[in-house]
Formats: C-alpha cells, sequence, structure tokens
C-alpha cells in the first residue's frame, strides 16, 4: 500500500492500483496470530517446547547415565540425587530427563507412522469410491469396535513386548481414527471443480492427493495429529504402567510410575519422598494438557469446529 | 411395519456380525503365534511328546476354520477352555479351566463397575444440566476447566494423587482393594472406595462434558428462541423444553461412557490391585497365557460392542423425525 501523506503531490489512482501489494511474510503472519493467542495456548507451547527441549538435549541435561546404578536404592532427595533414586538405585531426575526423550519420541514416532498409514489409506479411499474404500471402511469398523487398549494388549501377548512391536501394534490401531477423519473431510474435496481438472490433465494419483486434496485438508488433520498424539502418549504410559510397554532398561515415565509406585506409602514420614512416584506421572498429564490446550485454540482460529464442547 | 423397526434390526444385525468378526479375530490370535509355542509354554525340558500332546490339545492339527467354530460353540456354552499356567515339561497338568479362573473376577469387576455408574451417572447429569443452565459462569468455568484437566490426566495419576491424601497422608481408606466374597457389604464398598472415585471422576468428566454440548446444541435451536420470546424462565426452558428432547442423547452418552470405562478398569484394577477380570488380562499377558488373554478380551470387546449397540439404539427409539417419519 502507498503512503498518502509522501505520495501526495504526485498521488494518481492508476499508480496505487498498479503498485505492488507486499503480502505479509509466512512469519509475519504467525507472529499475528501468536499473539493474538489465548492464555492457555501460550502456556502450552511454552511447556510442549520445554518438554521438546528437554527431549533433545537429554545427554548434556541429565547429571547421570540413563541405566547408572548407585549404592543407595530408594535415596531420598538432596544435592547429589536432586529427587532421589529409585528402587535399584537409579537416579530419578536423570531418568524423568531421558524418560521425555524416550516416551515422547516413541509416542512421536507411532503418531507419525499411524498417519501415514491412515491418512494415506483414507486418502486413497476418498478417491476411489469403490470397493476398495467398502472393504477398508468396514475393517476399521470392526477393528474400532474393540477397545484399542484391550486390543493392543491381546496382541501384545502374542509378539513379544519389544519397541518396534508396540511403535507398530499402536500405530495400527491408532490409524484407523486417522483414517475415518482424512476420508470424511477429503471426501468433500474430491469432487471439487480443480481436482476433476487435475485428472483431466492427466495428473497421477499420487501428485493428486499431494498437491491438490492435502493442502485443502491440512487444518483438521494437523490438529487431530495433536489429539492423536496425546492419546498415543496416553496409551503407551498405560501399557509401560501396566509392565507390557516400553522394557527396562529404557527409562519411560509409565514404568517408572509403576516402579516407584510403594513409595507413596512413606509420604507421612517423608513427604518429598512420597511424591517421587507421582513426578512421572504428573510430567505425562502435563503434556497431555499443554497439547490439548493448543489444539484446542488451534481449531478456534481455523474452523471454529468445536465451538461449543 | 413401522420404519423404526427396520432400523433397528438392521443396526442389531450389524452387531451380531461385529461380534461374529471380532470373535474370529479374537480366536485368530492363537493361529498368529510362532511354531515353537508348545516350548515356550511347557518349558526347555519338554519331550516331544509332551508339545505334540499339547499342540493336539490346541487341535492344531486341524484347520483353522473348524478349529474356530468348535471353539464358538464352546465359548456358547460357556467353556472357554483351559488355562496355559500349571502345565510342566513333564506332562503333568495341573492347569486350571479359564471360566472357573474368570467367574469370580468378573463378579468383582461388574461390582466396581456398577458402584462407579451409580455414582458417576446421576452425578455428571446433575453437573451437565447446571454447567448448561450457567452457560459462560464462573460455576460452568471452574467445572469445565476441572473436567478438562481430568481427562487430560492419565487413571494412574488420578489414582496415585488420591492414594497420596485419602490412605497415606491422611488414612481413610485402605489403597489396596483386595475383596473376597466372604466381606460383608459396607467392607467392601469401603475397600473399593478409591478405586470408585478414581473411575467416577474419569467417567464424570467425560459425561459431563457431552450431556453439557449436547444441552447446548439444543438450546441453539429454534423452539427454545420461541419458549425464550414469550417469557419462560431459564429454568423452565431447560426443564420443560430442553430436557425432554435431550434425553436421547444423554442416554447414548451414558452408555458410551459404560463402554469407556470398560477400559478404564483395567488400568485402575492394577493400581488397586483389585482382583478383577482386568488385573488378570494384565497378568496373562505379561506371562503370555493366551486363551486367559482371549476370554477376557471376548469379555471386554463384547460389553464394549452390546453397550454402544444400546447406545445406538437407544438413539433410534428416542429420534422423533425417526418415530414419525413423513
Amino acid at each position: 500500500m502507498s503512503e498518502p501523506t509522501e505520495e501526495l503531490s504526485t498521488y494518481t489512482a492508476a499508480a496505487e492500483v498498479g503498485a505492488v501489494r507486499v503480502r505479509r511474510g509466512r512469519f509475519e503472519r504467525w507472529w499475528l496470530a501468536l499473539k493474538k493467542a489465548p492464555l492457555s495456548a501460550w502456556f502450552g507451547m511454552i511447556v510442549i517446547a520445554a518438554y521438546v527441549f528437554v527431549a533433545v538435549f537429554a545427554p548434556w541435561l541429565a547429571p547421570y547415565g540413563e541405566a547408572e546404578i548407585f549404592r543407595t536404592p530408594f535415596a531420598p532427595w538432596d544435592e547429589t540425587h536432586r529427587f532421589g533414586t529409585d528402587q535399584i538405585g537409579r537416579d530419578i531426575l536423570t531418568r524423568l530427563i531421558y524418560g521425555a526423550r524416550n516416551t515422547m519420541g516413541i509416542a512421536l514416532v507411532t503418531t507419525l507412522l499411524s498417519f501415514l498409514i491412515g491418512g494415506g489409506l483414507g486418502l486413497v479411499a476418498a478417491i476411489n469410491r469403490s470397493w476398495l474404500d467398502q472393504l477398508l471402511s468396514r475393517s476399521v469398523d470392526v477393528l474400532m469396535a474393540i477397545p484399542s487398549l484391550i486390543f493392543a494388549l491381546m496382541l501384545l501377548s502374542i509378539f513379544k513386548p519389544s519397541v518396534l512391536s508396540l511403535i507398530f501394534i499402536i500405530a495400527v490401531l491408532d490409524s484407523t481414527r486417522v483414517f475415518r477423519l482424512t476420508r470424511s473431510v477429503a471426501i468433500n474435496v474430491v469432487v471439487m471443480d480443480y481436482v476433476e481438472a487435475a485428472k483431466l490433465r492427466g495428473e497421477r494419483l499420487g501428485w493428486i492427493m499431494r498437491h491438490e486434496i492435502l493442502p485443502n485438508i491440512m487444518p483438521p488433520l494437523v490438529a487431530e495429529f495433536g489429539l492423536r498424539f496425546s492419546f498415543v502418549f496416553l496409551t503407551i504410559a498405560a501399557l509401560s504402567f501396566l509392565g507390557v510397554g516400553i522394557q527396562p532398561p529404557t527409562a519411560d515415565w509409565g514404568s517408572m510410575v509403576r516402579d516407584n509406585a510403594s513409595m507413596i506409602q512413606f509420604a507421612q514420614y517423608d513427604f518429598k519422598a512420597g511424591i517421587t512416584p507421582l513426578l512421572p506421572a504428573a510430567a505425562i498429564g502435563l503434556l497431555t494438557v499443554a497439547v490439548n490446550f493448543v489444539v484446542d485454540w488451534f481449531l478456534h482460529k481455523t474452523s471454529g469446529l468445536r465451538d461449543e464442547h | 411395519m413401522h420404519p423404526v423397526f427396520i432400523t433397528i434390526i438392521k443396526r442389531l444385525g450389524l452387531g451380531v456380525l461385529t461380534l461374529l468378526v471380532v470373535s474370529a479375530i479374537i480366536f485368530s490370535s492363537v493361529t498368529m503365534l510362532p511354531g515353537d509355542f508348545g516350548e515356550a509354554v511347557l518349558g526347555q525340558a519338554a519331550t516331544e511328546e509332551t508339545v505334540a500332546a499339547f499342540r493336539e490339545e490346541l487341535g492344531l492339527d486341524k484347520p483353522a476354520v473348524v478349529r474356530y467354530f468348535e471353539w464358538a460353540g464352546a465359548v456358547l456354552k460357556g467353556d472357554l477352555g483351559t488355562s496355559f499356567s500349571g502345565r510342566s515339561a513333564s506332562g503333568s497338568d495341573r492347569s486350571r479351566s479359564v471360566a472357573e479362573m474368570i467367574g469370580p473376577r468378573l463378579k468383582n469387576t461388574l461390582f466396581l463397575a456398577g458402584v462407579t455408574a451409580i455414582i458417576a451417572v446421576p452425578l455428571a447429569i446433575l453437573l451437565g444440566l447446571s454447567a448448561a443452565l450457567f452457560r459462560n459462569s464462573w460455576y460452568d468455568r471452574t467445572v469445565n476447566a476441572t473436567t478438562l484437566t481430568t481427562i487430560s490426566m492419565p487413571e494412574f495419576f488420578v489414582a496415585y494423587v488420591l492414594i497420596l491424601f485419602f490412605s497415606s497422608l491422611w488414612n481413610v481408606f485402605p489403597s489396596l482393594a483386595t475383596v473376597d466374597p466372604s466381606m460383608p457389604l459396607g467392607e467392601r464398598l469401603n475397600r473399593i472406595a478409591l478405586p470408585a472415585i478414581t473411575l467416577t471422576l474419569v467417567i464424570v468428566a467425560h459425561m459431563m462434558r457431552m450431556t453439557r454440548a449436547a444441552i447446548i446444541n439444543l438450546l441453539a435451536s429454534p423452539y427454545i428462541e420461541m419458549a425464550r420470546l414469550k417469557g419462560a424462565s431459564r429454568t423452565e426452558i431447560i426443564l420443560k423444553h430442553a430436557l425432554p428432547n435431550a434425553w436421547a442423547p444423554i442416554a447414548t452418552v451414558i452408555a458410551f461412557n459404560l463402554a469407556y470405562l470398560v477400559v478404564g478398569v483395567v488400568v485402575v484394577e492394577v493400581v488397586f490391585v483389585y482382583p478383577g477380570i482386568g488385573q488378570l488380562m494384565v497378568d496373562s499377558v505379561s506371562s503370555r497365557d493366551i486363551p486367559v488373554v482371549q476370554a477376557c478380551a471376548l469379555i471386554f470387546a463384547g460389553t464394549y460392542i452390546i453397550l454402544n449397540l444400546v447406545a445406538d439404539i437407544i438413539g433410534i427409539v428416542t429420534n422423533p423425525r425417526l418415530l414419525h417419519p413423513r
């Protein structure tokens, strides 16, 4: 836009119309959106950033090694062990820091995989709309009829619990939800004229998926990614807590709660020791709350989809 | 025939079909087991004969389809097979029947779930209604923020916080929910207080939010606007105009959340060492006792499917648009 004060003397209507309008840069637009974000969203983003920082720099932040064992198990909180040690003498703070890396990393990989499977198949089903769509949709219906924690438990009794099988099982079970969402939003986009035009131009299926449909269904998928991530994160934590998820010596928040749970009985003698098992559980809860806050704000901003919930 | 009946029959048929397919999936998990399975159960020292006898007992020499129908027929008669535990390499067999292991535990789980439902359902509806009534007030906001936080927390966190405060610091309830059938009812209720409160907190949060959303959705419809314009009070609008139409969504919400309770019960039972089938299932997964896992999965999945079916049917039956088609 032209500045009227400077150019008043040489002002012509044609020049104003002809002037190139400067578009706001991507970062500028993000910053504007962020400035308007409510307090809860800011809180969520700061918490997530802190978690990511801890996860990435875990080896530098942690005072000791991930599986390093010290002489005194159940040591109280002091200078050498900020949050004490666990049942076989590993430093709790160190395990909390490494746990951020392991638990979040595994949940992230799982969510990405489930979006790859569910999103890809959902798009194919939405474009195809024939027997393939029917087949996929009906199998998803059946898979969703079994509660996913129960299904995961059953599959884990067959395949030996390992990180890989855990990621794969949960990703497949969770991809059913992604499939449903992707299919239902993509169906409305597939019928658009520009998709038809791309088909007539002779573009390949993969190209149409990536360039015509995906950009138009991004906002609900991004929001769903946040929700699915916290769900996957809670499921993995619950499975590890039940002792069939992430296996020792890998530090993980869910199994840390399980291992140290007995310390809660000593709360009346040493309150700090008593709340030690709650620390990893609180870490899990705080991250889920943070993700939920950010997703809530994002949904409000992009669509108002969840206006009244 | 009334069109509603056709819809219901269709939905029932779909439900039965889903149950069949799900049972087939649960059954086929045995077929996916690795080959050295017999040795894994019987131990390294098992002789070839005992392994062969074990495989024959599982029926692994017959085609899978035949085995499925034999298994499904036995399940319908209440025979869930025998557990893998208690078998040894020498061929001696002290294993127990799965039905015998599950029976008393299923009763315990149903008792816990029942007590939770009796507390949670009225509480959630009351909270949801009042939150919708005083929408956007400080009361509504507090209830909303609290429930959003409870939903985001893992069940075991809620459970341990309750143990910390009500058992460890201030000893009012026991932290271990060990019950046996000989206990009087009062004692049993005291023992399961903490697990029931944990489950209630989680369920009420979900149910209350959904009830509130259902009512607020209704409040946006034109006939409510009409009632408001003719001067009806807020309470009157909610109780006389909105609620009769809200029963269907609320009933759906209740059935849906009771189905959710099925899953929540697993983690809570493990935290409080409650002798229910959730804990049995987790133990059996660790020891890879497949028949028990299958039976528990079948019970959980069956309950879940049936409750969802009931929710759908209530939704169909109470929908005025389906009851009085044009």
